[in-house]
């Protein structure tokens, strides 16, 4: 087995790029992400591959969704204020099915916010990121091994449904150092892509890559075909962590960091004798919706907890539909919540049901 | 099962708390238990207060950021005011005496006072407190051998500095050696 290195989040999610055949990177500075681009700054160019630091993020989601499009896998990253410059070129890349790998490392907001971790991007990454009708594929790592699968995972899936993809973390996650094991070098096969515009000698007709379609109703058949394979990537790419659920009598709904101040507060509740346990969306969209309506017989109450003055909750109300109480707590604009703080709420929460 | 160390360290930027932080995380990786290390971020790291959070556990590790540390490496006046009432009853803190003149008057922890800068600079190792810090740290609390430790060293110099190796691991022994 490949040796444990102690690695800091930005710089796994580079490395684990690398390992899975990414070579072009297109990006921005912006704490608290800056790492992730100094480390592709510095390793690229050795091993013949690009790493360009574009005028804007403008410019550099423009250059992500061209060299998509030349059919190979091509990444961006930032944080906050740097996505929303992204967004009109996530919905470009939407519009003409093209598959590429956003990193967000979330900063406090609105505006230029702070530079502390936050989760309020939420909202923008699931339901938009951009103008339009689509969706764009949202994975969250709760640790450093878990961001280097899931680099891989999102370009695999990003290809599967020619999509772009994202993992949406936070300033904790993208700062922090935990031991990760990496893939081999070189292992990983990048499907071929028949569709790219590509040079080919005039072997086969020209492929277009294009989002614009004057005729209403070509738009339309193009919009409803692009949501079918939506449906399907709802019914088949679910993922999420169950801790201690089967006989919890609260659900905590949290994911990334704040999952991990709720691992310690749910472990404080059950050395109370309080039946606490945690659902850990992996998958933000798909949203693990099966998961939750699961337990929805056995849990007395859920308690969402973000990083945001509530984002993510209106999603487990939705999955949750009445049924059962649907608490929220959440900590906002760079501070982190404590476990004591979450505990807090479970013993709320515990005294009502 | 071992106990979990929840180490901070904390002080001014550039006095090489992160780096100490570092050394005491590799010393987790190395005895293949669960680690995390967490820095402070953004304007304080340009000379204001700077600090790390270190945790070791058997267990996996929930939240990364040390609110109630059982172990305070500690090098500025301001990062003691602000941290030594949220250690853990029991707690042991390593104050840089050299650094700091005031004394700490809780009854319920162990605390250390090391001159870390002075012995530093005594022995020509200038900057390299935080390791006679993080040396005095490892021999009291025990939270691994010194072979352990002169590793985790060995893993967190870069080869291109590797003529500092030799002096970090000094300064370690002057930490172990301090009484």
């Amino acid at each position: 087995m490949a040796e444990k290195v102690l690695m800091k989040g930005n710089e796994a999610l580079a490395e684990a790029a690398i390992c899975a055949g990414c070579r072009h990177f297109f990006g921005y500075p912006i704490t608290p992400q800056t790492e992730l681009a100094a480390y592709m700054a510095k390793k690229m160019p050795k091993i013949g591959g690009t790493y360009l630091q574009a005028e804007s993020e403008l410019a550099a989601i423009n250059m992500v969704l061209g060299a998509s499009a030349a059919g190979v896998r091509a990444m961006t990253s930032s944080s906050s204020p740097g996505i929303s410059l992204k967004t009109e070129g996530i919905s470009y890349l939407a519009g003409c099915d093209l598959p590429a790998l956003i990193i967000n490392v979330q900063r406090g907001g609105p505006g230029l916010g702070g530079i502390q971790p936050s989760q309020s991007d939420y909202w923008q990454a699931t339901k938009a990121t951009g103008h339009g009708d689509f969706q764009i594929l949202v994975f969250a790592p709760s640790t450093i091994q878990e961001m280097v699968d899931l680099v891989f995972l999102a370009f695999d899936l990003g290809d599967k449904y020619r999509m772009p993809a994202m993992i949406l973390l936070d300033g904790m996650l993208g700062q922090m150092m935990e031991p990760v094991v990496l893939p081999e070098a070189g292992k990983t096969v990048v499907p071929d892509r028949p569709w790219a515009a590509d040079g080919h000698k005039n072997k086969r007709p020209h492929n277009i890559i294009n989002s614009l379609y004057l005729d209403p109703l070509k738009l339309e058949q193009t919009n409803i075909e692009r949501f079918k394979r939506y449906e399907k990537i709802k019914g088949t790419e679910q993922r999420c962590e169950e801790l201690h659920t089967e006989d919890a009598d609260i659900i905590i709904v949290a994911y990334g960091a704040s999952s991990r101040v709720c691992r310690n507060a749910v472990a404080a509740a059950r050395a109370q004798g309080i039946k606490a346990g945690m659902i850990r969306p992996i998958t933000l969209w798909p949203f693990p919706v099966d998961t939750i309506q699961k337990r929805l017989v056995s849990a007395k109450a859920f308690l969402t907890v973000e990083m945001s003055m509530g984002q993510m909750v209106d999603d487990v109300r939705l999955a949750v539909n009445g049924a059962k109480p649907v608490h929220f707590f959440g900590r906002t604009g760079g501070i982190i919540p404590s476990p004591p703080e979450v505990l807090e709420q479970i013993e709320l929460i515990n005294g009502g049901i | 099962m071992r106990p979990d160390l929840n180490l901070l360290l904390a002080g001014f930027g550039g006095q090489g708390l992160l780096f100490g932080g570092k050394v005491v995380a590799y010393c987790g990786l190395i005895e293949n238990r669960e680690i995390s290390w967490l820095p402070s971020y953004g304007p304080e790291m340009r000379g204001g207060t700077a600090n790390c959070s270190v945790c070791i556990s058997d267990e996996p590790i929930g939240s990364p950021l040390v609110l109630s540390p059982n172990a305070l490496i500690v090098m500025n006046l301001p990062s003691l005011e602000k941290f030594i009432d949220t250690v853990e009853a029991g707690g042991s803190v390593f104050i840089d005496s050299s650094m700091i003149s005031k004394r700490v008057d809780r009854k319920d922890i162990n605390v250390f006072y090391i001159p870390a800068t002075k012995l530093a600079e005594e022995n020509d190792l200038k900057g390299l407190a935080n390791m006679v810090l993080v040396g005095k740290l490892c021999k009291e609390l025990g939270f691994c051998s010194k072979e352990t430790l002169f590793a985790a060293m060995e893993k967190s110099v870069p080869p291109s500095k590797a003529e500092l190796l030799e002096k970090n691991k000094k300064a370690l022994q002057i930490g172990i050696d301090y009484l």
